[in-house]
């Protein structure tokens, strides 16, 4: 069996050989680079615009977006058919294509974040290094976290106020030189669709920046959604760990910051779909040759996926939950659940959909997701794949908040 | 004792003085130096001439074995499409399996094993249209991949490195003919290279070789003694999908405005 055949349906006449070749894996590509794009520009409205109200999750949202780097580049090793070379887009690029792009961009961007969170924990680090490089006697996890970070502080033990002053400078430096390359990263997401002219779906310049909006809202509302969840954890430990803050403390530093967030994710929603539509609204008046399959795709085939789905439950009924005054933790919680339901299923149409029809605009093409896998290819491009995608970040999340505890004051 | 200011500025001046010899390396592109010799070696291209094409599939037949695509994977180098235009304006097309044994089924294969029967009398017209790799001027396969593993050569031809593709597909979807796909057994992208490894020895490809109907030929554009090229030049041909910009250079004799 050749690769795409076991999960596309055909119909009517395509070209022997059209396939899906991009599947669940490269809807979660766009998704996670998105997320990673979105929560940086969060943590940067408090870094660099002085958002003071989203302090609270800044930190957070900073070290969740490093969580998630890694994972912007799983997505494509697993669906690579030779992943074992992969490394040769960083390697030999060739420059005239927009994947070529992905290794000098991931590369500076993670650069930046981790250079960023290390002036950000420099303190917590040094601190960290001393209060163990005074205990006696160490338990070999004493002995490694010692040793983990002493390492981290690369020798700068100087925690002086000048100190820590230039740091929180250079925090503010490097978010503001983030934010360009954050967008890039995932603008440049949308132009590896937007640039295939031999898609009659993909191929607008808008992609890049419809990409941008709809990363930032993705980002955004997963930063509220995990942000609620860990306040939970942290509420539930409140009550036997008398050196975190009190249940009613923790309770109004989360919804406050719960507000102050979601007014940001409103405004670059509507700004996400007004580009959305224009697109859609555009191709329709213009009706170009290849509008006939496409509009059969879009009102017909994918109605339910992109009508349904994607505006109706992932854009218009958040925006009325979040437009709605008073908002609540649980109003809150279901909210950013839609949203990221709405933009996933934003990519998913975008690239699904895109395949859905043949270059010959003659026939159609089905993806059916594999949910049971039978090989390694349909568990890489199948449910089993996209899921191991989207546990990993909360993973590394996890672990590098035991090396830089999101919640703990360090300047 | 070096300080941080003065180890930043000797390392840039390193890497500028050590950037400098390297743009003078431009000087000696062995390329322009060909190119100003002015040696043109050849350009080739293909002529299909779709009044004379059966549908016999012979040349997907031919090219499957030619170039080892495994013979029963619906993938293949090369295609033969079925055109039935009704009197109520509608075009039927397939191509079951490529055209790789004919077309043994009268029906029009609609997919998911079926057919669609047109009856003899409602047709207009029908014809075939063989399809292949059309070895752009202005390929966006090339254009597309992110490791350079597809190339065009001095000759025109597009070819793809078995050793070095990644095989992400990003070239499948740049392609508007479909002509590119995974191949089952090397897993990387493959295509129609007009059977670079026979052209180049002064053999026709391995399609043109078996149909007996003279529907395919194979040229040199830039010698103008060569039979397809006088065609070219003074007949009305076509291309496919020109308002890509891919500047496509296999050419059609008789081509109809339903071809897709």
């Amino acid at each position: 069996m050749v690769h795409g055949e076991a999960w596309t349906l055909k119909e009517f006449f395509t070209y022997p050989n059209e396939y899906i070749y991009w599947t669940i894996q490269i809807v979660m590509y766009p998704f996670m680079t998105g997320l990673v794009a979105g929560a940086f520009v969060l943590s940067s409205l408090y870094h660099v615009f002085g958002v003071k109200q989203l302090k609270g999750i800044a930190r957070f949202s900073l070290v969740f977006s490093f969580a998630l780097l890694p994972v912007a580049m799983l997505p494509l090793m697993l669906h690579l058919q030779q992943p074992l070379r992969g490394i040769e887009v960083m390697l030999t690029p060739h420059f005239t294509s927009a994947i070529a792009a992905f290794g000098i961009v991931f590369t500076t961007y993670g650069m930046i974040v981790a250079s960023e969170l290390w002036f950000v924990y420099r303190k917590h680090f040094v601190e960290t290094a001393l209060s163990l490089k005074e205990k006696e006697r160490r338990t070999p996890g004493e002995q490694f976290a010692y040793l983990l970070f002493s390492a981290l502080t690369m020798g700068a033990y100087d925690v002086s106020h000048e100190a820590l002053e230039a740091d929180e400078r250079a925090v503010k430096k490097l978010a503001a030189a983030g934010i360009p390359v954050a967008c890039f990263l995932h603008g440049y997401a949308g132009f590896i669709f937007g640039s295939v002219k031999a898609n009659a779906l993909w191929m607008t310049p808008l992609m890049p920046v419809i990409f941008i909006c709809s990363a930032v809202v993705s980002g955004i509302a997963l930063c509220i959604l995990t942000y609620i969840i860990t306040m939970e954890i942290r509420k539930a430990l409140a009550a036997r760990r008398p050196e975190l803050p009190s249940k009613e403390e923790l309770k109004s530093a989360e919804s406050q910051v719960v507000v102050m967030t979601s007014r940001y994710l409103l405004m670059f929603m509507v700004a996400a779909i007004t580009l959305e539509l224009l697109d859609l609204v555009f191709r329709g008046y213009t009706a170009v040759k290849s509008w006939d399959i496409l509009r059969s795709v879009i009102y017909e085939r994918d109605f339910v996926n992109i009508f349904v789905v994607q505006y109706g439950l992932g854009n218009l009924v958040p925006l009325v939950l979040f437009l709605v005054p008073g908002l609540t933790i649980r109003r809150a919680i279901l909210g950013t659940a839609l949203v990221l339901l709405g933009v996933f299923m934003m990519r998913w149409n975008v690239v699904i959909g895109g395949q859905a029809f043949s270059s010959s605009f003659s026939g159609f093409m089905h993806y059916t997701l594999p949910v049971w896998p039978d090989s390694i290819e349909t568990f890489k491009e199948g449910l089993g794949g996209a899921l191991l995608v989207a546990v990993v970040p909360f993973f590394l999340f996890w672990i590098l908040n035991k090396v830089m505890p999101v919640f703990k004051e360090t300047h | 004792m070096m300080n941080r200011r003065s180890f930043c500025k000797k390392t840039l001046l390193v890497a500028g003085g050590l950037a400098l010899p390297l743009s003078a390396l431009e000087l000696f592109d062995p390329k322009r130096l060909l190119a100003e010799k002015d040696e043109k070696g050849a350009r080739w291209v293909f002529l299909v001439d779709t009044r004379k094409c059966v549908g016999c599939g012979f040349c997907v037949k031919g090219c499957k074995v030619e170039n080892e695509i495994p013979y029963d994977a619906n993938v293949t180098r090369t295609w033969v499409e079925r055109y039935l235009v009704t009197s109520d304006g509608k075009t039927h097309i397939d191509s079951p399996k490529g055209a790789r044994d004919g077309f043994p089924e009268k029906g029009i294969e609609i997919g998911h094993g079926k057919l669609e029967e047109v009856r003899d009398e409602d047709i207009e017209k029908a014809f075939f249209v063989p399809k292949l790799c059309n070895q752009c001027d202005n390929p966006p396969c090339v254009q597309v991949c992110p490791v350079g593993a597809t190339y065009q050569t001095e000759d025109g031809v597009v070819l793809v490195d078995r050793k070095w593709c990644i095989g992400c597909g990003y070239c499948i979807m740049g392609c508007p003919y479909g002509v590119r796909f995974f191949h089952p057994v090397h897993h990387v992208a493959d295509k129609c290279n007009f059977c670079y490894h026979r052209i180049s020895k002064g053999m026709q490809t391995a399609c043109v070789d078996s149909c007996a109907f003279g529907a395919r030929r194979i040229g040199n554009l830039r010698d103008p003694e060569d039979p397809v090229t006088k065609v070219i030049m003074t007949e009305r041909v076509n291309v496919l999908k020109e308002e890509y910009g891919t500047k496509p250079q296999v050419f059609y004799l008789g081509l109809s405005k339903e071809v897709k």
